[in-house]
């Protein structure tokens, strides 16, 4: 009986090392850190730090009334401000039972989908830093981006704190070329996927650098509470515009992206096919807006709720943003929680590194689409 | 080949058009009329004092409390023989613009519409070498109106 060969262990001494990334990280998308335990090119732990960028939004909500609220929320998410409004103004509508007239709720619904479409843009073009091959798609992405952002000025008049939405309906009337402009800026989007897709999805170097890559399975996406295109990645068909529908999005028609495999890939592709649902739905809603008031008719001057507590939550482009809010009446939340998406989505992100490469770390994270302002609060 | 030729027509269309990038200390692009810069004070020309009463309503209203204000006793009141229906108006009025979070609020509250955001381009040039020249004193609010360079937009609901 032949004995099998000795197996070499530790044939020299190796130890782990530990490798800080972050805070100032180019590519940690903001202050945030992770340390990495390395075992050569391995990745054998992942330890990450937030908090960064704490401010206490939700606790400086409790001081101020809901309108003054608004403008902090624009600074929670600032890649998605409408949508973060959005789950404000809604919880307080909630509450104070107020009534939104049809067409603020039809231009509520363009604009959150036009801010959904500038994210995604804002995505693919730093998404393409991290994978670092290209400078291009980063100037691809923000091009396309910028040109949103110029319809979001002309009708707010802030390129990104908006604070526009109001409880009840918005702040103001939308310029008279409202249609014209959305339709320009569609128009220009389209060309823009179109380009980014060829430029991006069918580049050999970069499937090989993101497929099967940061891997995550629907049991474990669920378990952690991810949401949004890191969810659907992981093919688990969970979208709250449909599950749960708010403003009118049971009226209109539209796909939920799912991916097959839930890696890195998924998570990007899922993006781009995404952004094109939301171009199919501003079209929808283009076709049904018709004038009217923007405001109901009887709106107190200091908005007054009476006490309850109510959570409104809204699919934003990064997955569920809820706002948790209780009142004690009053014109001020007594208390004010913000569900995060990234910050559940970041959670999820020891599971799809430890095993991967370290160059493969940094496109995991970019895959996450994390804004560390949403994350910390 | 094809691709050359399709890089070459990038190339010369590239040659052709108009440069994108402007000058910008000389040239700045165009804004919209809605434009939020930072919130500045109107004046009344017709009666030549300010629109506002230092009424307090902006100043309770603010989300970062940037504002301070002072109201007085209007010398040019009618019934001391002015020409004025204003029994108050602002003695003095602050504005913190390093704090200002521009949201707009203070204009949607104010009853006189004394207030408005600065849309037009001086307002996104107010950068100082000390945090203190960012508080604007009652002239420094009135002046760009006053001298007639703010362009007009009013908000429909």
């Amino acid at each position: 009986m032949t004995q099998p060969p000795p197996v070499l262990e530790n044939e020299f001494e190796t130890e782990d090392i530990f490798v800080n990334m972050g805070p100032q990280h180019p590519s940690t998308h903001g202050v945030f850190r992770m340390v990495l335990t390395i075992d050569g090119e391995l990745i054998t732990d992942v330890t990450p730090y937030v908090g960064y960028m704490h401010r206490g939004a939700e606790k400086l909500c409790e001081t101020m009334d809901y309108r003054q609220g608004i403008g902090y929320m624009d600074r929670t998410e600032y890649l998605a401000n409408f949508n973060a409004e959005l789950s404000y103004v809604m919880a307080v509508e909630r509450l104070a039972e107020l009534e939104v007239p049809e067409r603020a709720t039809w231009i509520r619904m363009i604009l959150c989908e036009l801010n959904r479409l500038s994210s995604h843009f804002m995505f693919l073009g730093a998404f393409g830093t991290d994978v670092g091959v290209f400078g291009t798609a980063f100037v691809y992405g923000f091009r396309n981006r910028e040109v949103i952002q110029d319809l979001f000025e002309e009708i707010t008049g802030d390129r990104l704190m908006f604070a526009y939405f109001r409880a009840g309906g918005l702040a103001w009337e939308v310029p008279d070329n409202f249609e014209t402009r959305v339709r320009e800026v569609l128009k220009d989007s389209r060309e823009g996927l179109r380009e980014l897709d060829g430029l991006m999805t069918q580049n050999e170097i970069f499937r090989a650098r993101t497929e099967g890559v940061g891997v995550i399975t629907a049991e474990d996406a669920i378990d952690w509470g991810t949401s949004g295109p890191t969810l659907r990645a992981s093919g688990v068909p969970m979208d709250i515009r449909r599950d749960e529908p708010y403003l009118f999005y049971d009226q209109v028609d539209f796909d939920v992206i799912t991916g097959d495999h839930g890696d890195v890939f998924d998570r990007f592709y899922g993006r781009i096919r995404e952004a094109s649902e939301s171009i199919k739905i501003i079209e929808q809603c283009l076709e049904r807006l018709e004038p009217g008031p923007i405001v109901p008719d009887r709106l107190p001057r200091m908005l007054r709720t009476p006490a309850g507590e109510v959570y409104t939550r809204t699919e934003a482009p990064r997955g569920e943003y809820g706002i948790y809010l209780v009142s004690k009446g009053g014109n001020r939340p007594h208390r004010l929680k913000i569900r995060s998406a990234c910050l559940s989505n970041l959670q999820a992100l020891r599971d799809m590194t430890i095993g991967g490469y370290v160059a493969d770390a940094v496109v995991i994270l970019g895959s996450l689409d994390i804004v560390l302002c949403e994350v910390d609060r | 080949m094809k691709g050359v030729l399709k890089s070459l027509g990038a190339t010369a269309n590239a040659f052709v058009r108009r440069p994108v990038t402007r000058q910008y200390p000389e040239m700045h692009r165009d804004l919209p009329e809605r434009d939020r810069a930072f919130p500045i004070l109107l004046w009344d020309d017709d009666i030549d004092e300010p629109y506002c009463t230092g009424c307090h309503a902006c100043e309770r209203a603010c989300p970062v409390e940037c504002m301070t204000v002072l109201m007085k006793d209007n010398p040019n009141h009618e019934s001391v023989g002015g020409d004025s229906r204003r029994r108050k108006i602002i003695d003095k009025f602050w504005i913190d613009y390093a704090r200002c979070m521009r949201c707009n609020i203070c204009v949607e509250v104010c009853n006189f519409e004394a207030i408005a955001m600065n849309n037009t381009w001086t307002g996104h040039e107010v950068s100082v070498y000390d945090r203190a020249d960012l508080v604007m004193d009652l002239p420094q609010l009135l002046a760009q109106h006053r001298a007639g360079e703010l362009d007009e937009w009013v908000a429909d609901i």
